[in-house]
């Protein structure tokens, strides 16, 4: 779902890519932030919640609220509204508190 | 340890302001900004301004950040630090920075800080389903990354962002199902409704949002009456088809570090919240620091871009520095009270008596 034709805005994105979520290989621009691409490709739910896993998404989509912590490339609690998207990344749901390895 | 004679934090309209007026004064300047680009909400507000010719009425938010972001990029004698998080300001004047990655310490005589505010939950069933997005986030999406928010939204709150978003979510091909507003009436100016109105969406008064429906993200909205004591009517309840529930419902000043430093602060309604107690030049009870845009009471990108100048060029008077400085201060002072004159000032005015009254604060 991206926008291609708009009034005012001329989008110039970056190199396409490819990374995965949660194993499957999905593409987005490089540079954008990983939320963006996981919305573009229709990916809403990004991890469960701690205690009452139920699931949640981003809410503020600039870096403020922690609504969007994924596992990315192993590393715990990244917010992903604001990380932005290199080739490769490993992206994975977050359960609960996520772990330090 | 790196020492600088002003230290701004964020980068959005206040920031950017404060940053060349303070440098104008050859003070020396670092502007820290935790994203990658200047500008702040500037960069995805495509409408046209409103506000006064002074304040770049008329000019697409996206154009008055770029123009300022330029203005800092060439002004000589400033320390830029984008993707660059303040966590903390310590007693000796210290700030600490996590950069992409290390931690880094910078020391500063003055401190302005200007991080602007974050969205307003609501209060409604399932509001945690993924889909319930802030009204900035649907901006961020669309007008930053070009990403459409969903199919279908359903915006909740008409005043001026609520309308505007409407506005916007439209001109990126998404449909708006209806604006939802729990006062009786319109909170945002009638011409921004005007133009949704005339695109055919709905705007329902005295209606709330009473919960999102979908197992793993939105898939549709049930909203609800409210009567003359803004209490939710049982049996009126409708379902609206909808992917994507957007909150318009206000901001609050992002005060943190300034509660961390232990600047008074007050609570002020019709500031948005939490608001560091400060003086006409923008000074908080830390003679040290000062506030400047929505972080010191939420308001709007033209009245953020004049307290960014005051914070600027007090924050340098200060410390010595002296271009014409008081005139300029005057100015400015002339140019806020001309902003906030009038109906649509009387909410901000109102806001502004109550936190002096709350005392001194030193
Ligand atoms: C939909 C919409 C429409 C609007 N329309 C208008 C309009 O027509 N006219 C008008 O005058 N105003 C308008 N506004 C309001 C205007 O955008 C804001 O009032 C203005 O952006 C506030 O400026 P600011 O500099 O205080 O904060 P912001 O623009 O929010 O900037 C704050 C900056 O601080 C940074 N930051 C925060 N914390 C830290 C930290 N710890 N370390 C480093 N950096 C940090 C943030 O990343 C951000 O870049 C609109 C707002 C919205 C949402």
């Amino acid at each position: 779902m991206r926008i291609t034709d708009h009034p005012i805005l001329d989008f110039k994105p970056g190199r396409l890519v490819r990374f995965t979520f949660e194993g499957r290989e999905i593409e987005g621009y490089e540079g954008e932030p990983i939320a963006a691409a996981l919305h573009a490709a229709g990916i809403r739910v990004l991890r469960r919640s701690p205690r009452l896993h139920r699931p949640r998404g981003f809410f503020c989509a600039i870096g403020n609220c922690s609504s969007c912590l994924m596992v990315v490339d192993g590393v715990p609690n990244v917010r992903v509204c604001v990380e932005r998207l290199r080739e490769g990344m490993r992206v994975e749901r977050q359960e609960g508190h996520g772990e330090l390895k | 340890m790196k020492s600088v004679e002003i230290a701004v934090v964020g980068a959005g309209p206040a920031g950017l302001s404060a940053t060349l007026a303070a440098a104008g004064q050859g003070a020396s300047v670092a502007l820290i900004e935790r994203d990658e680009h200047l500008g702040g909400q500037l960069v995805k507000q495509t409408h046209k301004f409103f506000g006064s010719a002074r304040q770049e009425a008329g000019t697409r938010g996206v154009v008055i950040a770029r123009r300022l972001g330029q203005a800092v990029r060439e002004q000589a004698g400033i320390d830029l630090r984008l993707a660059t998080t303040v966590l903390g300001y310590y007693s000796d004047k210290v700030l600490y920075l996590e950069e992409p990655d290390r931690l880094a310490k910078l020391q500063a005589e003055r401190a302005i800080f200007a991080t602007g505010a974050s969205e307003r939950m609501l209060i409604f069933g399932n509001n945690d389903r993924p889909g319930v997005y802030g009204a900035g986030a649907v901006q961020t999406l669309m007008n930053v990354h070009g990403v459409m928010p969903g199919r279908r939204v359903l915006m909740i709150g008409a005043g001026n962002i609520g309308l505007i978003v409407s506005y916007q979510l439209l001109q990126a091909g998404v449909q708006v199902a209806a604006i939802v507003e729990a006062a009786p009436r319109i909170g945002g100016y009638l011409v921004h409704a005007a133009k949704v109105r005339r695109a055919g969406v709905p705007i329902l008064t005295g209606h709330t949002v009473k919960e999102a429906v979908g197992e793993e993200a939105v898939e549709a909205a049930v909203i609800w009456r409210l009567d003359e004591q803004w209490r939710p009517v049982p049996g009126t309840e409708e379902r609206v088809d909808c992917d994507v529930i957007c909150l318009a419902t206000g901001l609050s000043p992002l005060g943190e570090l300034m509660w961390q430093a232990g600047c008074r602060m007050a609570y002020v309604p019709e500031l948005g919240g939490h608001v560091p107690w400060h003086d006409d030049d923008l000074r908080t009870s830390h003679e040290d620091i000062y506030v400047a845009g929505d972080a010191s009471g939420v308001e709007e990108a033209s009245a953020a871009m004049v307290e960014g100048r005051i914070a600027g060029l007090a924050a340098a008077r200060s410390l010595g520095h002296d271009r014409d400085v008081e005139e300029k201060l005057g100015e400015a002072r002339r140019e806020l009270a001309a902003l906030r004159a009038g109906p649509t000032g009387e909410k901000i005015r109102r806001g502004l008596e109550s936190l002096r009254q709350g005392g001194d604060g030193r």
